[in-house]
C-alpha cells in the first residue's frame, strides 16, 4: 500500500499543513509523544490522531551559549501540553534566558532546521 | 543480579592507559594498551581471554573489532552499548558467563583517542528525531535542563554545584594519573564560561583520552592471582528512558531502582559503604546520584555536597580520583568507577587511598541520565 502512512508521516504531514496532531490511545486514552504505533503507556495498537489544544508550561529550560558569529545564544526547553505530553522545543519571541519553568506557553508551527517544526511562545495574559 | 550470584566472581586485575593525551593512538590503540596493563596486573596474557566484553564510541560492531585487534577468539562477547554504563553494567553479564561456564577468564575493556583525535565527544549514535531539530548541544543540554529543573524543585544552588566540581579537584590534586591537579576555587566554577545554563564549563567533564580494562574471574579461582581480589556482591540496572524528553521526572533517575536491587543483592545498605565512585559527567550527577542511592533524602544533595563535605577530609569520600571531572573522562567513564573503587579495596588507589575499605560503590551512567548500573564491591572480608 503505497498511500499507507506511518505515525511519523502523520505527524510530519499535518506539520506542513500549520497542524499539530498528538496521537491518542484509543484503549486507555492517554496521549504519547513521540508518535509511534502503539500506546507507550497501556500499549494498545489503536492510535487516534487529535488536534493539539496548544496550550503547556515549560517543564525545565536551558540556554546553550553560541558565539554571537555563529548566531549567538538559543533556548532548548521541554514544554508539557496540557494533553500531558512533553516535547522539546524553544520558546521565541523573548530573550533565551527570559523562558523560565512553569511559564505557561502557547504552541504554533514554525519552522526549525529547514523544516516545520512545533515552537512556542509566551502565553498571552 | 540476585544474591545468588553475590560473590561469585571477583576482580583479579585492573589497567589503564593513555589518560590524558595520547598522541598518535587511536582509539583502538589505547583500549589494547589498557587490556596489556589490566592482564598484567592479573599475571595473566591475551591468549587466556575467553569472554570478552566491550563497547567503543565509534563503531556499530566494537566488540569483534577489539577481539580481531586483540588476536583473540572469545567464546562469550557482549558489547551492549547503553553509554557510559555499559562497563557497570558488564559486571553483570560477565559474572553471569563466568557462573554458568560460558568464560573462565572475563576482559572488560575501553578505549578512546577523543581529545587528540577532535577535542570533542566523538559519538556513532544519532541524534533523536524529535529532539535534533532544537539543536541541543549534547549531552550537556540534557544535564543542564536536569539541573534546571532540581534547583526549581529543591533550591539547589549553583554554589552547591560548584562544590561538586571543587571536592572532584581536591581528590584529584592527590592523584598523579588525574589530568587536572591544579586548584579549583567555588569562584573559578562560577566565574567560567557558561556552556548551557545553568553550567559553566567547569561543571562539565573533561575532554581525555584514556582507556581501562578490569579482568575478572571465578571467585573459587580468584585467591590464585597476584593481586587481592575484589568481589562482585551485587550489581544491577535499570534503564528508564532515551531522550532526555522522554524523561518522567527530571530529578529522579533510575539509580533509585539500579541501587536499591544492587544493595539487596549485596546484603548491604548505604551507611555500610567505605568508598563511592560515581559517574560525574555534569556536577548535578553526583547530586542526583547521592540522593538517588539514599547517601542522602531527594533534594537534600545540593546541601549534602556544600563546602567540601564530599571532598578529601569530608564526611563521605566520594570519587576519590577525581572523577570524570578531574581525573579523566574518555567519552565514557564508567569503567573507571570500577577500577577506582576496586583499588580502594586493594590498597592501591593512585591518589588517596582511604584506610581500610571492605566495601564500595561504583555507579554507571549512561545517555542522558538513561541508563543507571550499580556495583556493590567488597573484600575477602565481605564474603
Amino acid at each position: 500500500m503505497p498511500d499507507a502512512k506511518g505515525p511519523d508521516q502523520i505527524f510530519q504531514g499535518a506539520l506542513t499543513k500549520g497542524e499539530i496532531l498528538l496521537p491518542k490511545c484509543e484503549d486507555c486514552g492517554a496521549y504519547h509523544f513521540f508518535p509511534r504505533v502503539l500506546c507507550p503507556h497501556c500499549h494498545g495498537a489503536a492510535i487516534s490522531w487529535k488536534q493539539a489544544t496548544g496550550k503547556g508550561r515549560v517543564h525545565t529550560t536551558t540556554v546553550v551559549r553560541r558565539k554571537p558569529e555563529w548566531g549567538g545564544d538559543y533556548n532548548v526547553c521541554v514544554v508539557e501540553l496540557d494533553e500531558g505530553v512533553r516535547m522539546m522545543s524553544r520558546v521565541e519571541g523573548i530573550a533565551p534566558g527570559e523562558v523560565a519553568i512553569d511559564m505557561a506557553v502557547t504552541a504554533f508551527v514554525g519552522e526549525a532546521e529547514g523544516a516545520p517544526a512545533v515552537l512556542f511562545k509566551p502565553s498571552e495574559g | 543480579m540476585t544474591a545468588e550470584l553475590r560473590g561469585k566472581s571477583a576482580i583479579v586485575g585492573t589497567g589503564h592507559a593513555g589518560f590524558g593525551e595520547a598522541h598518535g593512538l587511536t582509539a583502538y590503540d589505547v583500549m589494547a594498551q589498557s587490556a596489556l596493563a589490566a592482564l598484567g596486573d592479573a599475571g595473566l596474557n591475551l591468549s587466556d581471554v575467553d569472554g570478552l566484553f566491550c563497547t567503543m564510541m565509534e563503531d556499530s560492531m566494537p566488540a569483534l573489532m577489539a577481539a580481531e585487534y586483540l588476536g583473540i577468539q572469545p567464546r562469550f562477547i557482549d558489547g551492549t552499548m547503553s553509554g557510559g554504563s555499559s562497563f557497570v553494567n558488564y559486571l553483570t553479564s560477565a559474572t553471569m558467563a563466568l557462573d554458568a561456564g560460558l568464560c573462565d577468564v572475563a576482559l572488560i575493556v575501553y578505549g578512546s583517542n577523543q581529545r587528540t583525535a577532535s577535542g570533542r565527544l566523538v559519538t556513532a549514535s544519532r541524534p533523536p528525531a524529535y529532539e535534533a531539530p532544537y539543536n541541543p548541544r549534547y549531552p550537556i543540554s540534557a544535564y543542564a535542563m536536569a539541573a534546571a529543573r532540581h534547583m526549581h524543585e529543591y533550591g539547589t544552588t549553583r554554589e552547591q554545584l560548584a562544590d561538586v566540581a571543587v571536592a572532584a579537584r581536591a581528590w584529584a590534586h592527590h592523584n598523579p594519573e588525574a589530568f587536572e591537579r591544579g586548584p579549583l576555587t567555588r569562584e573559578d566554577v562560577l566565574g567560567a564560561r557558561m556552556v548551557g545554563d545553568p553550567l559553566t564549563v567547569r561543571d562539565c567533564c573533561l575532554v581525555t583520552d584514556g582507556g581501562g580494562a578490569i579482568v575478572l574471574v571465578r571467585a573459587d579461582r580468584a585467591r590464585d592471582f597476584p593481586k587481592a581480589p575484589v568481589y562482585v556482591l551485587g550489581s544491577a540496572a535499570e534503564s528508564s528512558h532515551r531522550q532526555i524528553s522522554q524523561m518522567k521526572e527530571f530529578t529522579v533517575t533510575a539509580a533509585r531502582d539500579s541501587g536499591a536491587r544492587a544493595f539487596a543483592a549485596a546484603g548491604v545498605t548505604a551507611a555500610d559503604i567505605q568508598a563511592i565512585e560515581l559517574y560525574d559527567a555534569f556536577t548535578i550527577n553526583t547530586i542526583l546520584f547521592l540522593e538517588d542511592l539514599g547517601f542522602c533524602a531527594k533534594g537534600e544533595g545540593g546541601a549534602f555536597v556544600e563546602g567540601g563535605r564530599i571532598a578529601p577530609g569530608g564526611v563521605l569520600p566520594v570519587n576519590t580520583n577525581g572523577g570524570g571531572l578531574s581525573c579523566v573522562h574518555p567519552g565514557m567513564y564508567g569503567i573507571f568507577t570500577v577500577i577506582e573503587a576496586a583499588r580502594q579495596i586493594r590498597g592501591d588507589a593512585p591518589g588517596i587511598q582511604l584506610k581500610d575499605v571492605d566495601l564500595a560503590l561504583a555507579h554507571g551512567n549512561g545517555g542522558v541520565l538513561s541508563s543507571q548500573v550499580t556495583a556493590i564491591l567488597g573484600s575477602q572480608n565481605t564474603l
